[in-house]
């Protein structure tokens, strides 16, 4: 059941199905975005907008009869140009688009109900209704059954079962209860039985579903440190390549008096060689990248409070996994029975059941199933028997059956229960406990009156696939280091079994934020994830913390992201979306720079072929005439946003390898590939062109 | 052609033996804690706390402000030059323009001379000025690339070391002695060492011809070592005084590639990643051998346009073959083009051939190596130089492994992208604004020799080689003008402290920065297939930025000589 979890491919968690592009209002946020305020934003695109205002003068120019090249040609040029801005904000809008749609579905959520307020945190107190829109923080609530919860807060009285799939898609109810880890609600959710009575913890307009909806839309997306170190080097090429383009002008008036013929370049062939050679197609795609990012997080039900916090996620080197939901199942099953010395192991394993009959736990119901399928031994009818309930005091359960008091418990439970009423707990037994915690497992030790019967091993389950996966990561470079409250034997054992590279026994939370310092020291950057309130403090210190919705709301302030489903090995999938982002980026960077080549060798000698006769010979490709070479290059640097707007969004091939390995594969297909494939694509749009041309 | 290549290997197997040798003393230099008694009493005197720890921000600009006072000493002593006594010649003092030329060029290490040695310079001016300039401004080069490893080597470091000590230490354990055992190898090869001005001698015919002489064989040393490349006399090194022998052509090319080859073992070796230093030693000699062949090759075919008369343009025994215009025979093609390769390469800039006779595409290398301006680059600042570029490679294919950008275990973000990006801006800055203005000035026209895209080369080349801080001119030019001593001027001091500054900061940003341990997720930097992508965005980088100039220039200049053409 769980084996979906560790071996998920990519996109199948949880979350809406894509709904359709309404392409009307993408083309109608196309046209929008040509604002200079909005262009303003992106240097490189600003570039080519201004480039596409100056050719539509210029042609405006030629219509005089006074242009410097025939209208027909400047009229292409310009609309070329139009359509390359147009096209990056279409892929804007695209991006954009799809975390309006979710947005649209999480605002539905949040009504504007009104509140029961009490005077005093007590559920009999005095009342008042006040919208829920005028909530402050620290202000106590009543809320009962078919109730929706006004705002965040943190349940101080009574309990109550809660529908929270509005939020997290997950139609079980959970109780919400005061005191412990469960204390936390979220607005939005629904009452459906009993009440609570609950303190408001989220300002109004900031409570997690406002969050939610600021974040989905993309509101609130600042440039993350990565994109503004890549935005420094776009905008550094583009300065190259302003000058290179400026100076051709002065070169090419130069070289006409010098040769004594030719004519000079002109204005509308220098903003077409512009902007061929800036890098357009990453500049019109990279926000896109950083929202599709977003998006791709949402749809694992994954909410990152910053862009910031999924680009780390990408760095990551060192993972803390909590082994209970991550590593192991959450129940261990009872494996093996191992009998005290001239104790028959079926009289063990008929106790063990015995005592166990009652017992709804997942372990006690492995112990019974083992009995039955070991021995036959079946359940039976316990008339005037008294069953003992486990407690945290006594650490043991059982059943008091015709005079027998049969338990079942930790082995210093049972000794001293044994010993106390004059037994004594044997030696053998001691060796027998020790060796099953060497190997990992739990051992369960049986008594019956003042005889101690043996002991049940009861074992941790390993998730199913999780082993490959933490070697991938391996691979990667990833170390993963298990984190347990369990004792140093056990937690080496399962250490071994599920292959993570360390582990961290008898883990206390200020153990947990060592270790993360310690990591952090060694330049390493950590995630984890965590749901109590005493895990707060790593994950505000971790680089990457993800905080379960299950968990408290002091673990949900203090991590970067919340997991919705609640499932630890959500991590892996964090890590994932956060290297595809930046793989995407620095593939379409690599891609946008190697195409220059190839629009060099039909832009140059177009441009210069009237003054050095010669340089034709620089026209590889054979374009048709000047004309025609130039458009083709413009008409290509336009096309190949659009086509590369689909692998933006969907972000490129991820794989767990080897960084050498993933440079190769990126590099031959989006370096190789951007060498090679506008060669192709221009003169194919070329010989389409020769007519007009 | 088999003896050419012998030679090539011969003399690339005594560098990288070399490489070795000085890389382990220069790394010696930089790290050893001890100072010797010299060195104690040049700090002493110069009331200098060699203990100091300084900032990029301190280390830069001491740096600056002492290259600053050195220039303005070097302009004011040629200024008055001609009221310094001692000269039986009494060579004038030089103007202001060609004074702050000529001071510039020497601080920066590029060694363009608008002027002509001998007619030009008094003894005490060769030796005060220019000597001096050269030996200090290597020092500072080197330096300036021991405080960049430095920094680049350290973590959670807020220093990238103390100015004075490196500079002091350049000079005293590695110039100086190099400098003098080399003196006395030139002076055995005949190459000058005097105080007297001139000799004369009495011909054949009996006519009294007078030579310049001087102390030649001191500057020779530093010239070469040092990346500088100006000669004492105006024909440089074609000049049988300053290069009289096959010999000491080849301890030339030895000495300039010496310390820029040098320093990527000590790279390493600081780093404590010794694979890196010889990825990036690699790197440079790809390139290098790459330039090589293509000048060699387009030398030694010729000139077309002869085969086409029937003149035989083959290497005999008899004749060197090839493009012999503007060679001296003495060297031949082989160690001619090797010559033209280094010294651009190592952009010293001392010639021993005009290099405006080059066949158009041997013509190329020359510029296009300055262009690049990291094919081994000059003393200290071409390892600078091409970390920038490693850098600007790691961040262009490094995201593609799905991490942010790291280099040398450290993440690149955007505050080094900003002075990475600023180092490799101000080079075409400088070349392509200057050649622009260059191109609009009506004057320009005046001094060109040549006109055609032989033309544009020439003033493509002086800026070229200005701001590449290599200082060999295309000839043809004539650059004695107020207009092109001063842009020119400009060009040196842009290219040499607008891309040394930067990276100054980058590693002192770098040195507080921690380390992420390598591993099988991190981009390695020193594997054959980073050199192949560093080599690869050096190139297109480069080339994206000056092809369009270069198309107006050699390119065309080459297509149009295979259909008949030259200029």
């Amino acid at each position: 059941m769980s084996q979906v979890d560790a071996t998920a491919p990519l996109g199948a968690s949880s979350g809406g199905s894509p709904k359709p592009v309404k392409w009307a209002s993408v083309i109608g946020e196309a046209f929008k975005k040509l604002s200079p305020r909005v262009q303003s934003k992106n240097p490189v695109m600003f570039v080519v907008y201004l480039g596409s205002i100056v050719t539509t003068l210029l042609w405006v120019q030629a219509l005089s009869g006074k242009g410097e090249a025939s209208g027909a040609f400047i009229f292409a040029v310009a609309i070329s140009l139009w359509f390359t801005v147009l096209f990056a904000n279409a892929a804007e809008a695209l991006a954009e688009g799809r975390g309006k749609a979710q947005a649209d579905a999480l605002r539905a959520t949040r009504q504007r109900v009104v509140a029961r307020m009490l005077k005093e945190p007590r559920r009999d107190s005095e009342s008042w209704p006040q919208p829920s829109d005028e909530l402050d923080v620290g202000a106590y609530l009543l809320v009962e059954a078919g109730e929706i919860i006004p705002t965040d807060g943190e349940v101080i009285e009574g309990a109550a079962s809660v529908d929270e799939s509005a939020i997290t898609g997950e139609s079980a109810p959970v109780i919400r209860e005061a005191g412990g880890d469960f204390c936390s609600v979220t607005g939005g959710t629904r009452v459906l039985s009993d009440w609570i009575v609950i303190r408001v913890t989220a300002k109004p307009g900031e409570a997690f579903l406002d969050r939610m909806i600021a974040m989905v839309e993309g509101a609130k997306r600042g440039k993350t440190p990565n994109e503004i170190a890549l935005t420094i080097l776009l905008v550094a090429l583009t300065l190259i390549f302003l000058l290179v383009c400026a100076t051709l002008l002065p070169f090419s008036l130069f070289s006409t008096v010098l040769n004594g013929s030719g004519s000079v370049v002109t204005i509308t062939v220098l903003i077409a060689l512009l902007v061929c050679l800036i890098p357009t197609t990453i500049g019109a795609l990279l926000s896109a990248i950083g929202i599709a990012g977003m998006s791709r997080m949402i749809k694992a039900n994954v909410l990152a409070t910053s862009g910031r916090a999924i680009e780390a996620a990408g760095d990551v080197d060192v993972l803390l996994l909590d082994k209970t939901g991550t590593i192991t199942l959450g129940n261990r099953e009872a494996a093996k029975f191992h009998p005290a010395p001239r104790m028959d192991e079926r009289t063990l394993a008929d106790a063990a059941q015995l005592a166990s009959l009652a017992d709804e736990t997942p372990e006690g119901r492995s112990i019974v199933v083992l009995a039955k399928n070991t021995f036959n031994i079946r359940g039976r009818e316990l008339h005037g028997a008294e069953t003992i309930a486990f407690s945290a005091h006594t650490r043991m359960s059982g059943i008091n059956l015709d005079g027998r008091q049969i338990r079942k418990g930790a082995a210093s439970a049972i000794r001293a229960h044994v010993e106390a009423m004059g037994g004594v707990f044997p030696q053998e037994i001691t060796k027998i406990v020790e060796d099953v915690a060497r190997r990992g497992s739990t051992p369960l030790v049986v008594s019956d009156d003042i005889h101690v019967l043996g002991v049940v091993e009861l074992k941790d389950i390993i998730k199913g696939g999780i082993k490959e996966r933490f070697a991938e990561l391996r691979g990667m470079g990833i170390k993963t280091v298990m984190i347990t409250g369990d004792n140093h034997l056990t937690a080496a054992a399962i250490a071994a079994e599920a292959g993570v590279d360390d582990y961290l026994a008898e883990a206390t939370p200020e153990d947990k934020l060592q270790l993360i310092r310690k990591y952090q020291a060694e330049g390493r950057l950590v995630a984890m994830t965590g749901d109590g309130t005493n895990d707060a403090p790593a994950l505000a210190q971790a680089d990457v913390a993800l905080a379960m919705n299950s968990g408290t709301q002091a673990a949900k302030e203090a991590g970067n992201m919340v997991d919705l489903d609640s499932n630890p090995t959500k991590l892996l999938r964090v890590v994932e979306v956060g290297k595809q982002m930046i793989m995407t980026r620095g593939s379409l960077t690599t891609f946008s720079v190697a195409n220059d080549l190839a629009k060099y060798f039909a832009i140059i000698p177009a441009a210069f072929v009237a003054t050095y006769p010669p340089l034709a010979v620089l026209n590889v490709m054979g374009l048709h005439s000047p004309a025609s070479a130039i458009l083709s290059a413009v008409i290509f640097n336009a096309l190949i946003i659009v086509a590369l707007i689909p692998l933006a969004l969907r972000g490129v091939q991820y794989r767990a390898e080897p960084a050498a390995r993933l440079l190769g594969r990126n590099l031959l297909i989006y370096g190789l590939g951007g060498i090679i494939a506008p060669f192709i694509g221009i003169k194919l749009i070329d010989i389409l062109l020769t007519p007009f041309f | 052609m088999e003896h050419d290549l012998t030679q090539f290997a011969l003399i690339l197997a005594i560098m990288a033996g070399l490489v070795f040798v000085l890389g382990k003393w220069m790394t010696h230099l930089f790290v050893s804690p001890a100072h010797n008694i010299i060195e104690r009493g040049t700090y002493r005197l110069l009331g200098v706390d060699p203990a100091e720890k300084m900032s990029w921000k301190r280390y830069g600009m001491v740096l600056l402000l002492s290259n600053a006072a050195m220039m303005l000493l070097g302009y004011l002593l040629l200024r008055v030059q001609q009221y310094i006594p001692g000269d039986a010649l009494e060579r004038a003092s030089q103007s202001p323009h060609l004074a702050f030329n000529t001071a510039a060029s020497f601080i920066t290490n590029t060694n363009w001379q608008s002027y002509s040695g001998e007619t030009s310079l008094s003894n005490f001016s060769q030796m005060a000025v220019i000597t001096f300039l050269m030996t200090v401004s290597a020092a500072t080069g080197v330096a300036a690339a021991g405080g960049f490893i430095r920094g680049l080597s350290r973590k959670s470091a807020a220093d990238i070391g103390n100015y004075w000590v490196d500079f002091t230490r350049v000079i005293f354990r590695l110039l100086l002695p190099i400098c003098f055992v080399l003196a006395l190898v030139y002076v055995w090869q005949g190459i000058p060492q005097t105080l007297n001005a001139e000799a004369i001698a009495n011909t054949l015919e009996g006519a009294r011809q007078q030579l310049i002489v001087g102390p030649v064989a001191s500057l020779e040393t530093i010239k070469h070592i040092g990346t500088n490349g100006g000669g004492f006399f105006a024909m440089n090194s074609a000049h049988p005084f300053e290069n009289p022998t096959p010999l000491t052509n080849t301890l030339h090319i030895l000495s300039m590639l010496l310390i820029p080859s040098a320093l990527t073992y000590t790279f390493g070796s600081m780093i404590a990643r010794r694979r890196q230093g010889w990825a990036f030693f690699a790197a440079f000699l790809v390139m290098f051998l790459g330039f090589l062949a293509l000048v060699y090759s387009a030398e030694r075919a010729g000139n077309p346009m002869f085969a086409s008369a029937g003149v035989d343009q083959a290497q005999t025994q008899l004749q060197a073959g090839g493009n012999m215009e503007g060679k001296e025979l003495r060297f031949g093609i082989a160690q001619t083009s090797l010559f033209v390769t280094t010294t651009t390469a190592a952009t010293t800039g001392s010639v021993d051939a005009m290099h405006s006779s080059l066949t158009p595409l041997g013509g190329l290398v020359p510029i296009a190596e300055m262009m690049l301006n990291n094919v081994f680059g000059g003393d200290g600042v071409g390892l600078i130089n091409l970390v920038t570029y490693a850098i600007l490679t790691v961040f262009l294919v490094g995201m593609m492994i799905g991490r942010t950008p790291e280099f040398l275990g450290k993440k690149v973000e955007a505050r080094e992208m900003k002075f990475v990006m600023l180092a490799v801006l101000a080079h075409p800055f400088s070349i392509l604004g200057f050649t622009a203005l260059a191109c609009l000035t009506p004057s320009t026209l005046a001094s060109l020799a040549n006109m055609g895209p032989h033309g544009f080369s020439e003033v493509l080349y002086a800026y070229t080689s200005g701001t590449a801080n290599n200082g060999s001119a295309f000839a043809g030019l004539n650059a004695n003008t107020p207009f092109f001593n001063t842009t020119i001027g400009l060009a040196m001091l842009i290219g040499r402290y607008l891309t040394l500054l930067p990276m100054l900061a980058v590693a002192g940003v770098m040195a507080a920065k921690t380390t992420v341990p390598e591993g099988p997720g991190t981009l390695s930097t020193s594997t054959p297939l980073f050199t192949g992508l560093l080599v690869f965005v050096v190139i297109i980088v480069g080339g994206l930025t000056f092809l369009p100039a270069l198309a107006l220039g050699p390119i065309v200049e080459h297509l149009l000589m295979l259909s008949g053409t030259t200029f």
